[in-house]
């Protein structure tokens, strides 16, 4: 059996997670790697979760807000943005790929971006491999 | 002040003391005929016409009415057959010199003076002197004098140069009594010096402006050039005027804000291709708005700045908007705009209309059908962007005109139109401040900087922030009844705010647990609706529930995990998370 990534999304309420749910609506075939966990903002994505993702078994970790200047709290998506930078880093001290967390703008139009977005996730995530340490335990040791 | 009994022509008045005997007669309706008298201006009695008799004291004279200061028991006699003869003679008198000035010919026909004893000369300033006391005593400029002496007195500037230091104000033109003063090119001038600013220093900007009370501009009111005149001021009954006032802030405290800012005309000096700013004769849609306007620097007359009427007039579509180097929005407005500028200038001049246009947008009621008048009235439509417009003349017929270069997309050929007038219709652009008033407001902004609505049609008034709204072009570019059809709609959901007395909130905030609280204050400016603040009693931060939204950015930003986003909480979002691992 070939590997399906298991990727966790973390979108928010007013633009993303309605943009997926247009993409659901508009009967758009995409993959069905991203299982969805709504917050209010994208402002509302703790690094911790993130963490908390890779380490209960995801594979990667997809954020999506409001594109910039759209945010429905103003400024929470450029919250995300810095604190994304961040985090990439201390990520990438601890061995995770790049590609495996992704922070993408989705508007509540962008059905078709939804899913392409999960597709080119999906696909990057599919071809770096399961999230796992060399002896096939989880890579942050849960 | 002393209060004086006199009597004028057989009626007893009073008066306060030492004023002049002609505002008494003013006061009256008795008419005392005046040349070098103005009201503004310290009367000098040198022209003499306003002679009238004064009995005082069993002693009678003859005397200037216009500097006479009246004193108890005088009686004076304006039309006395002595007055009347004294005036003849010095009405004979002003024209030996002036014998063609239709004030004193005017003069002479109410005294019944046919032909003049002494001749009529052809001069044409009575050397009263009116404009050498307004230039020095109001104006505060000393650019006019008195030169020479006798026969060959006359007013001028110093050594009858032009003079730095006139300001060009007019005052002296307009005082003169005989009209031998007058402005070389007024208009001309006028429209090079502020060509769509205000006719006079002192205005109401335009007719149906709100307030409609005058006020000064400040580059062109004397007063500010020299420190003189405010005879404003001084014939101001209400005492409203006060030329050193300041701007000032004002505090008022309000349940709700409805920000309807508006927009800004794009300058279209940027779009170097079109020659505004560079050549003459090319104005943005405002200014040509201005131009036609009935209360405008011309009447409302067309005129281009050398006082003809254009011949042909071009109109350029979406200059700055529909262009991806400026703005990539449709302006909605110009189209329409364009339409009935065209429909004006044809109307009003008979000139050849060009009209550059890439899609006519007319989407209203009744604006097709003023496309289809127009293009009955024979206005040229040619499709097609403009590409540039130059003074550049190859060919003769296009010596001294701007040639606006297109290519008319319909015909596929490039075409060179000779016109006198070019219009742009600019595009609508977000004001320069928007960005400030927006944070102020905690508006959020699209990416062209215009205002973003809470939803295009569940909420097109609201804002994030309850209790503020938008309305008109600050949201986007609109015309005047989609702006009026909004205010209304901002004005009414603001209205239903107060009227109902108290406002729902989401249960969906952020509460700070004061025990884990580190009191850092990193959530203080994160907060974009500042529902956030320190409370130093408690040493600890607390936030607003009427103002909070929700989002939660503090929630995740906050490093002792004291604050708890409701619903959305750490243990509720990471237990799903460890769900959908699962």
């Amino acid at each position: 059996m070939s590997f399906e990534p298991k990727i966790v999304g973390i979108l928010c309420n007013w633009c993303s997670y309605t943009g997926a749910d247009l993409a659901g609506t508009a009967r758009i075939q995409y993959a069905p790697n991203v299982r969805v966990v709504r917050v209010m903002c994208s402002g509302r994505v703790d690094p911790s979760f993130v963490l908390k993702a890779l380490q209960c078994g995801a594979d990667g970790v997809l954020i999506a807000g409001c594109h910039l200047g759209d945010c429905h709290y103003q400024s929470g998506n450029y919250k995300t943005m810095r604190r994304f930078a961040l985090m990439k880093r201390v990520l990438a001290q601890l061995g995770v790929e790049p590609d495996r967390v992704r922070l993408e703008w989705v508007s509540a139009s962008e059905g078709e971006r939804w899913a392409a977005v999960v597709n080119d996730m999906t696909e990057k995530v599919r071809a770096l491999g399961p999230f796992t340490s060399g002896d096939g335990n989880n890579a942050l040791g849960a | 002040m002393k209060v004086v009994k006199l009597k004028v022509d057989g009626v007893e008045t009073e008066a306060e003391d030492r004023t002049s005997l002609l505002t008494v007669t003013k006061k009256l309706g008795i008419k005392v005929p005046t040349l070098c008298y103005h009201p503004i201006i310290e009367p000098a009695g040198v022209c003499r016409i306003c002679t009238v008799e004064v009995r005082m004291r069993n002693r009678v004279r003859l005397v200037t009415a216009c500097n006479y200061p009246v004193s108890e028991g005088i009686e004076v006699l304006t039309n006395s057959e002595r007055v009347r003869r004294t005036r003849r003679l010095i009405i004979e008198w002003l024209l030996s010199r002036c014998g063609n000035v239709k004030v004193l010919n005017d003069l002479a026909a109410e005294y019944g003076i046919t032909e003049p004893r002494f001749g009529r000369g052809d001069e044409d300033c009575i050397l009263c002197g009116l404009c050498v006391r307004v230039c020095s005593d109001v104006v505060g400029r000393h650019v006019l004098g008195f030169f020479n002496r006798g026969t060959t007195r006359e007013v001028n500037t110093p050594y009858g140069e032009t003079s730095e230091e006139c300001i060009a104000c007019g005052a002296c033109a307009y005082v003169c009594p005989t009209g031998c003063i007058t402005i070389q090119d007024e208009e001309k001038l006028v429209r090079q010096e502020l060509p769509m600013g205000p006719i006079t220093p002192i205005s109401i900007p335009f007719m149906q402006a709100v307030p409609a009370v005058p006020v000064i501009d400040k580059a062109s009111c004397v007063y500010f050039k020299t420190g003189g005149c405010q005879v404003c001021k001084s014939v101001c009954e209400k005492q409203a005027i006060e030329h050193t006032a300041d701007d000032k802030l004002v505090e008022f405290e309000v349940g709700s804000i409805i920000a309807a800012t508006g927009f800004q005309s794009m300058d279209p000096t940027r779009l170097s291709q079109y020659g505004y700013g560079r050549l003459g004769n090319v104005f943005t849609a405002l200014e040509f708005e201005k131009l036609n306007n009935a209360s405008g620097p011309t009447g409302g007359r067309i005129l281009m700045a050398d006082g003809r009427a254009p011949e042909s007039v071009a109109l350029l579509h979406c200059v700055g908007s529909r262009d991806k180097n400026y703005h990539e929005y449709c302006s909605r407005v110009c189209c329409m705009m364009a339409l009935k500028y065209a429909h004006l200038i044809h109307e009003k001049t008979g000139a050849a209309v060009y009209d550059f246009f890439i899609d006519l947008r007319c989407f209203g009621k009744g604006y097709e059908e003023f496309y289809n008048r127009l293009l009955e009235e024979g206005v040229f439509f040619i499709r097609g962007r403009a590409g540039e417009v130059s003074d550049f003349a190859i060919y003769e017929e296009e010596r001294g005109k701007l040639i606006v270069r297109c290519e008319d997309t319909l015909i596929g050929v490039v075409r060179r139109i000779p016109v006198d007038m070019v219009v742009l219709m600019t595009a609508l652009e977000p004001a320069n401040d928007a960005n400030n008033v927006a944070r102020l407001l905690n508006i959020s902004c699209s990416k062209d900087s215009f205002f973003l609505e809470q939803h295009p049609k569940l909420a097109p008034v609201a804002t994030p922030t309850d209790g503020v709204f938008i309305a008109g072009a600050c949201q986007g570019p609109k015309d005047i009844p989609d702006a009026v059809a909004q205010a209304s709609a901002a004005a009414s959901a603001a209205i239903s705010l107060s009227v109902r007395g108290r406002v729902e909130i989401e249960p969906v905030t952020c509460v700070v647990d004061g025990e884990r609280c580190a009191a850092c204050r990193i959530c203080n400016t994160l907060c974009p609706f500042t529902a956030i603040s320190f409370d130093i009693e408690k040493d600890a931060s607390v936030i607003n529930d009427a103002l909070c939204k929700g989002c939660g950015t503090c929630a995740a930003a906050c490093p002792s995990s004291a604050i708890t986003a409701r619903h959305f909480n750490d243990r509720q979002l990471l237990n799903e998370i460890a769900g959908v691992c699962a």
